[in-house]
């Protein structure tokens, strides 16, 4: 297998540019890049379209920040997709006074929406969202009785993921929680850069144990 | 009758209804509470959709794993025999049909099934997370809640004014005042918790409440 690049945070960080829609693994801050989500933070890159579960936890009264906040915080969203904002309410600020716009969609239906873009498919049917705001403006389909929305895939130009560990190759292990919309952005950007805690050598990991294949992954980081 | 909030009764009931080998997803907040409720003879699967199943109590101070976080993004550990995996994995638990009873609050909740929990417009919008997934999804979708809101307006309506989360898909109800089947239009009250009774019951909720002819009551 041949070896992926080992790039520092800031390098990865200038490979986001203007306007770009930006994948960002993690669940209200757990299994998201700090590494790369700082080093962005210092560039300060805007006009970005965010897609990640969340936008992690801003409570600056008990000194509790994560995940992607800080770039909520730094205005470099323009546009967010995201399940749940209810633990920053930056975002909530954000979106009230239109200085950004968001996008909220139900967890999995962001999640398929996700994995459909990394898996060459146009979108997915899903019940969830039938009978309420989310089902404004989109096509419905009648399969088996049942009625469904038509998902669009949501593909992104970079996914900034991160992981347990990595090889050299770029064969990736999540840990635990920390997995969760990792391995599906993963699939679905054009480039994928994954912060790791540890890099070993090809041949380290048994290939029964790896959780996204080392093609998916362009560069690594180390955090 | 003067009502009190009791959040612990709503949980006690709750775990009442839930049988050995359930998938189950609780809730953050109120539905929390049924897992400390649990008898000890029955052990449900509890799963949380941020990716896994096995959900374990939080862990002792200073044993907290970065890594292992539940949907509220508090530390928990996992049980023997448990397992982790992604977001799409974790939804497709939840929406094919393989999670037998989800739990989860309201802001409102009405007489045809009908639930509203994730945006009050203009004012709170937390975002719905995976609630809408959850309660579209689950076998059996049980709102727990209390009766009144803080101001005395009753939290189980004739039609939520809220935007909803999901329509037409809850089953039961479980306030503090009692245990309510919603079904053809109404609050079917099939239990009721002292000191109240089902025609203060009645009387106190703006929707239509129905006795149920074998209407009885629960002592915790």
């Amino acid at each position: 297998m041949t070896q992926k690049p080992i790039i520092t945070a800031a390098e990865a960080a200038k490979l986001v540019k203007d306007g770009m829609t930006v994948h960002v693994g993690g669940f209200l801050g757990c299994g998201s890049p700090e590494g790369i989500i700082a080093a962005l933070a210092a560039q300060g890159t805007k006009n970005l379209t965010l897609v990640c579960n969340d936008t992690a936890v801003l409570d600056q009264k008990n000194g509790r920040e994560n995940g992607v906040s800080v770039l909520v915080k730094n205005k470099q969203f323009s546009r967010m997709i995201v399940s749940h904002i209810g633990t920053n309410p930056e975002t909530q600020r954000q979106m009230n006074s239109g200085e950004a716009q968001v996008d909220l969609v139900p967890q999995g239906t962001l999640a398929e929406r996700i994995r459909a873009a990394g898996c060459g498919l146009g979108g997915v049917l899903t019940p969830t969202g039938v009978g309420t705001e989310v089902e404004e403006g989109k096509r419905k389909l009648e399969v088996g009785g049942r009625t469904y929305l038509l998902e669009e895939a949501l593909p992104g130009d970079i996914a900034l993921i991160k992981a347990k560990k990595a090889d050299k190759a770029g064969n990736l292990v999540y840990s635990k929680t920390a997995r969760n919309f990792n391995p599906l952005m993963a699939m679905a950007c054009k480039t994928v850069v994954a912060e790791v805690e540890e890099i070993v050598e090809i041949g380290d990991i048994d290939p029964d144990a790896v959780h996204t294949p080392s093609i998916f992954v362009d560069y690594l980081v180390k955090a | 009758m003067e009502y009190q909030e009791n959040k612990d009764i709503i949980a006690k009931r709750i775990a009442l209804m839930l049988k050995s080998g359930d998938v189950v997803n609780l809730g953050i907040g109120l539905p929390t509470l049924v897992a400390n409720y649990l008898p000890k003879d029955v052990v449900v699967n509890l799963q949380s959709e941020n990716g896994l199943i096995g959900l374990g109590p939080a862990p002792e101070k200073d044993k907290e794993d970065k890594d292992l976080t539940n949907a509220g993004a508090m530390p928990v550990t996992i049980l023997p025999g448990g397992a982790f995996f992604d977001s799409a994995t974790s939804f497709g638990i939840i929406r094919g049909g393989h999670v037998d009873a989800t739990v989860l609050g309201v802001l409102e909740v009405d007489q045809e099934g009908n639930l509203a929990n994730y945006k009050i417009p203009g004012k709170m919008v937390p975002g719905m997370g995976g609630a809408m997934d959850l309660v579209a999804g689950s076998r059996v979708v049980i709102a727990a809640t209390t009766h009144f809101e803080k101001s005395g307006a009753s939290k189980l309506k004739r039609r939520c004014s809220l935007p909803l989360t999901a329509a037409h898909e809850v089953d039961y109800v479980v306030t503090d005042l009692g245990l309510f089947h919603v079904e053809n239009g109404a609050f079917v009250l099939k239990e009721y918790f002292a000191p109240y009774t089902p025609a203060w019951i009645v009387e106190k909720t703006d929707a239509n409440v129905v006795i149920a002819p074998d209407c009885r009551q629960f002592t915790a």
